[in-house]
């Protein structure tokens, strides 16, 4: 009985120790870019969720598909129904790992270089992108993360019509750009 | 027994920061964060007209569409007319979306020369998540006038004569992610009608459907009935009014739609379908027609919200 008690003291310990110092926001912003040579499409999702925590160096985005806002409506509609199905696939998620958080002082502000990789989810497809991106360590304590990634449509099964190649580049460029703050 | 407990609390120990560390965890915390989803239905129809009525959807914000309707003339007028060909009648249409839900528009119809306008407003939609709700619903406001010398034979006419109105409440459901449904109660008001036997008013229920066939292409069907049947006694040149039915598929590329189909009735405007559809599908007297719309981003309305929101928040 008594090591019964044990044990579940061990994984209560276990679990509050793990709990490092985490940082959130709900307003990270992330942009793709697609560069075909008749037309530029951009678009923006300025209601993303992000955390970090640095215990584990783990990066993680959850966000809306139907939240991207592009110029043109009918643009959007597109995107929404033809493209990534948002009825279907609503969500798109990040989850990875910080690999060299060690570089960060998180005392201190400044700028630090740092690579993340992870799997990333579109379209209900995972597939594991890595990138190089900067963390930067506010005097408000605050953290704001930026990358760019690159990928490719193919990989998510998202597929463009012969017709649209000259309008829909194959590989997308996307920038995030968060700024997190520290949760209690 | 104590070296089973140990052990299992020693793999425990081990486990229980490593399981902390899934990533689960982290998006569990997110999960926290989110509010509850709700997402809006989108494109119920690809176009603003199902055939040549309307349909739930509006332009949104900032967004100019110009439709180009063609009707041709009745296939059974043979090979002579080229079936129809010879005979063309065409609306030409600019939609405006001041907000993504109220639109304003105006056309005209070369079909006895009517200019239209209308206003049209989407006040409930469709949406499936948190907070669910079952229908898209939008109400449309026309007025029409015709410009046509004599409309009414050898006789002159007050202004007001020649005007038409109509109104118009359509419900639509999406099923899925391939069929869309629309019930369309219609009132078309005629202010000078041939003769006594005619209502001035006339109800009509409209129905459409639309049918996903693959991404870019949908099967639709529109019907009008005249309810009940004997509201127009009188006939327009010698034919009964009936009720119109079309046929037609949405073709859709980047910017335009291009819609073709089959029809009875000749005008692109409710009043025409509900009130002056003269053909009978069974006799041949079938119109063949398409439309083409072309929107246009007069403005970024994002952007244009933003300022808005940042001019309010200065204040």
């Amino acid at each position: 009985m008594k090591n019964i008690f044990a044990l579940i003291t061990t994984c209560i310990l276990g679990l509050s120790l793990s709990y490092g110092q985490m940082y959130s926001t709900r307003n990270a912003e992330i942009t793709f870019y697609s560069y075909a040579p008749l037309e530029d499409i951009e678009a923006t999702n300025k209601q993303v969720l992000c955390a970090i925590k640095v215990s584990t160096s783990q990066i993680q985005f959850s966000m809306l598909m139907d939240a991207f806002q592009f110029e043109k409506a009918l643009m959007q509609e597109h995107f929404n129904e033809r493209y990534v199905e948002s009825h279907k696939f609503p969500k798109a998620t990040f989850a990875g790992t910080i690999e060299d958080i060690e570089k960060v002082d998180f005392s201190k502000a400044g700028s630090y270089e740092i690579s993340v990789s992870g799997d990333l989810t579109i379209h209900g497809i995972t597939q594991t992108v890595s990138s190089e991106g900067t963390l930067e360590v506010g005097y408000d304590e605050s953290l704001t993360a930026s990358a760019i990634f690159l990928i490719e449509l193919g990989d998510f099964n998202v597929e463009i019509p012969t017709m649209y190649i000259d309008n829909i580049s194959s590989s997308i460029e996307i920038r995030v750009n968060a700024k997190l703050k520290p949760k209690s | 027994m104590r070296l089973r407990y140990s052990f299992i609390l020693f793999i425990c120990s081990f486990m229980t920061p490593q399981l902390a560390q899934s990533q689960e965890e982290l998006l569990d915390l997110l999960a926290e964060e989110e509010e509850p989803l709700t997402q809006y239905t989108i494109a119920t129809f690809k176009g603003t007209r199902i055939v040549s009525g309307h349909t739930v959807e509006t332009q949104a914000e900032g967004v100019m569409q110009m439709l180009i309707g063609h009707r041709f003339g009745r296939l059974n007028t043979g090979w002579r007319d080229l079936f129809g060909l010879d005979n063309a009648t065409v609306r030409l249409g600019l939609d405006y979306g001041i907000t993504d839900n109220l639109n304003i528009g105006i056309g005209r119809s070369s079909y006895t020369k009517i200019y239209d306008s209308h206003i049209k407003y989407r006040f409930l939609r469709q949406r499936y998540g948190a907070k669910p709700f079952p229908f898209t619903a939008t109400a449309m406001a026309s007025a029409m006038i015709r410009s046509d010398l004599r409309p009414f034979g050898n006789i002159d006419v007050p202004v007001s004569s020649r005007m038409y109105y109509t109104y118009q409440l359509m419900i639509a459901r999406k099923f899925g992610d391939w069929l869309s449904l629309q019930v369309t109660p219609t009132l078309v008001h005629r202010n000078l009608v041939q003769s006594t036997n005619d209502k001035n008013t006339i109800f009509s229920l409209g129905l459409g459907s639309s049918i996903k066939l693959t991404k870019a292409m949908r099967f639709n069907a529109e019907y009008y009935m005249i309810l009940p049947s004997n509201q127009i006694q009188s006939d327009i040149q010698g034919e009964k009014v009936r009720n119109a039915f079309s046929v037609g598929i949405d073709l859709e590329t980047g910017g335009h739609v291009f819609q073709l189909h089959f029809t009875n009735a000749r005008g692109m405007h409710e009043k025409f379908l509900a009130s002056e559809t003269t053909g009978r599908w069974l006799d041949g007297d079938i119109h063949f027609g398409f439309n083409v719309s072309r929107v246009f981003t007069m403005y970024d309305r994002y952007a244009k919200r933003e300022k808005r929101a940042a001019r309010k928040s200065s204040l």
